[in-house]
């Protein structure tokens, strides 16, 4: 294109290049159908196998390579393999449940709690929690669960817990406090101080300002981190997999890696992951009408919505 | 008059500090019990003892007694004459390498497009390049081995194009990579997105105003402002990725494809658990100063912003 422009006749360059150029080229604001199409291939290559996982699930034989028809066995035709009549399977799926809901209650009250004394009380000690809050966000999660083995293995005190339920609430309180911690600190700077100062002009007492100002300003941000500890948990692998200790305390994701890994996957598994899925989707959408209607009145757009729910804002 | 009352009554807002004390304190607590402790556990078992009877590691907390026994053996399996652990270091590391730059050369075009291009359309690109985030790893993974089996989807294709049918789960590092490309790239475009969307639209229309053309636009206005969430886009994905020991044994499962996590978790319910905790606190010695600096940096982030 270039060398058509050189070879053109001096007077009028820009004729020279204007031809060469198709139409649709010689418009600088153009749209980038190029990357446009890129980016489908990329949803498609990050979709479309989920697509065939799902499928799967609904397979009428054992195969997870060729498929064979639609059925309902996996989930609860088959009397053996299914979820349904599989106790392991369903077991994991009430596991996944039971955890996330106690993480959820445990963490957000005292991640929002930690997020509002830390942003507020000044000095070294609290910014030195903050640090080690914000630490335990990006540890790798395979050290800290090695670390979380051992004191619940054979630290004094602590071993009394001992590896299964417990221990694996308590790991993942303390690998997701730090949601609410983060989220609800950068709402409060977001918010700054004039409401608590006006509050307290108008003679409120510091815990009727945090219980009629600020903790509805907080609503939607508490709201969102919730739901991200909520869906963090049902996605959790490495602390559930380091500090479960027997089939009734193994969560769906530990399930489904041990099995395939083992080498006794077949459809049953794609079901489990199938119902992992929605529960994550329910959980997703009610998090995101829960936050449009707790913003309404705001200029908060849909956009925004979505990317406050997946932790992004 | 106005003003000194406005004066008096700032000066009577002073909230009791014992009042955030007490907010921040059960959190506190709870990251020094289960956060800070459980790191000095992990020392004192990789400086304790082995108990001979029952062949399981016994934690010592008094510094003056610790033994550098697993301490020794960990540096014999990476630097001694049989070394086996230092290739598996380096393995990670360019696995790791290999899988966060493919990730970022693929992320980024793709928020780029979704944060400026995608005009009324949105919305709905916006939920498909989120969607992969509320997929469970798990799934991700199982959906890739369904995929990859020898009659699976993706060797049908191949055979019918006249490629062979490859073993793709027989061990190979490309499917490692690519598995850990998949997995990660959903936290890693994520960032991108919202780093990219919070660029002031004005900046680059003023480039392009000035006559700048579209690729130099983003080369000297676009790409610059958006260093920040790549860094930080880079970190969170390549700090997990390090610490991974999953992918690799649902998708090879073979000994030539271990990663540094698989030799830490693996040593975990053995006799030498003491020689993993060394090893995770190697790691985590390695890893030092990239955290802090993620820390500094979401700390001058939210000062920014104040």
């Amino acid at each position: 294109m270039t060398s058509t422009a050189v070879s053109a006749p001096v007077t009028a360059p820009a004729e020279g290049a204007r031809s060469a150029r198709p139409r649709f080229l010689r418009n600088p604001w153009r749209h980038p159908w190029l990357l446009e199409g890129f980016t489908w291939l990329y949803l498609i290559w990050s979709l479309a196998p989920i697509a065939i996982a799902v499928l799967f699930s609904f397979n009428r034989g054992k195969s997870q390579a060729s498929y064979q028809g639609l059925s309902w066995r996996w989930y609860w035709g088959d009397r053996v393999n299914s979820i349904w009549h599989n106790p392991q399977l369903h077991s994991a799926m009430f596991e996944t449940l039971k955890l996330s809901c106690y993480t959820t209650l445990i963490a957000v009250p005292i991640g929002v709690a930690f997020a509002l004394g830390i942003n507020r009380w000044r000095g070294v000690l609290p910014s030195s929690f903050n640090f080690i809050m914000i630490l335990s966000f990006v540890v790798p999660e395979l050290i800290f669960g090695v670390a979380l083995f051992f004191v619940f293995t054979s630290m004094p005190g602590l071993r009394a817990v001992g590896l299964g339920n417990w221990a694996e609430v308590l790991g993942l309180v303390t690998w997701n406090v730090s949601w609410p911690a983060i989220i609800v600190q950068g709402r409060l700077v977001g918010i700054g101080k004039q409401y608590e100062e006006a509050s307290a002009d108008l003679g409120c007492t510091q815990f009727q300002t945090m219980r009629r100002v600020m903790l509805p300003l907080l609503w939607p941000a508490i709201f969102a981190s919730a739901i991200l500890v909520f869906s963090g948990v049902i996605d959790d692998f490495v602390i559930v997999d380091l500090l479960s200790s027997n089939a009734t305390n193994t969560p769906m994701s530990v399930i489904i890696y041990s099995t395939q890994h083992g080498g006794n996957g077949g459809p049953a598994l794609n079901a489990l992951a199938t119902v992992m899925l929605l529960l994550s989707f329910v959980v997703a959408g009610l998090g995101y009408l829960g936050y449009r209607l707790m913003t309404r009145g705001q200029r908060i757009g849909g956009q925004q919505a979505l990317t406050a729910i997946a932790g992004a804002d | 008059m106005a003003t000194q009352a406005a004066r008096r009554s700032r000066k009577s807002y002073q909230p009791s500090r014992w009042f955030w004390v007490l907010l921040a304190a059960p959190g506190m607590v709870w990251l020094v019990v289960l956060f800070v402790i459980p790191f000095y556990a992990m020392l004192a078992i990789g400086e304790g003892k082995l108990d001979r009877q029952t062949e399981s590691p016994v934690a010592v907390f008094d510094p003056f007694t610790w033994s550098s026994a697993n301490l020794s053996n960990v540096w014999h399996d990476l630097f001694g004459s049989a070394a086996f652990a230092l290739p598996i270091a380096w393995r990670t590391i360019w696995y790791v390498a290999a899988a966060s730059l493919l990730s970022l050369v693929i992320a980024y075009p793709a928020a780029y497009f979704v944060a400026r291009f995608a005009g009324r359309r949105k919305g709905i690109f916006l939920v498909l390049l989120i969607a992969p985030f509320w997929i469970s790893y798990m799934m991700r993974m199982l959906a890739w081995i369904d995929l990859l089996q020898t009659n699976g989807y993706i060797n049908k294709v191949l055979s019918f194009v006249g490629l062979g049918s490859p073993d793709w789960l027989g061990g190979h590092w490309y499917t490692v990579v690519l598995g850990l490309v998949y997995g990660y790239i959903p936290y890693l475009i994520l960032v991108l997105y919202a780093g990219l969307d919070r660029i002031d639209q004005s900046l680059i229309e003023a480039g392009r105003d000035l006559g700048l053309s579209r690729v130099r636009t983003f080369a000297r206005v676009t790409l610059p402002l958006s260093r920040q969430p790549i860094l930080t886009g880079m970190l969170i994905t390549v700090l997990p990725m390090l610490g991974d020991y999953y992918t690799n044994q649902l998708l090879s499962g073979a000994p030539n494809t271990s990663m540094i996590g698989n030799l830490i978790e693996g040593q975990l319910s053995t006799p030498s658990a003491g020689q993993g905790a060394i090893l995770s606190l190697l790691v985590l010695l390695v890893l030092l100063a990239p955290m802090i600096f993620y820390v500094v940096q979401t700390n001058r982030a939210s000062q920014a912003a104040a």
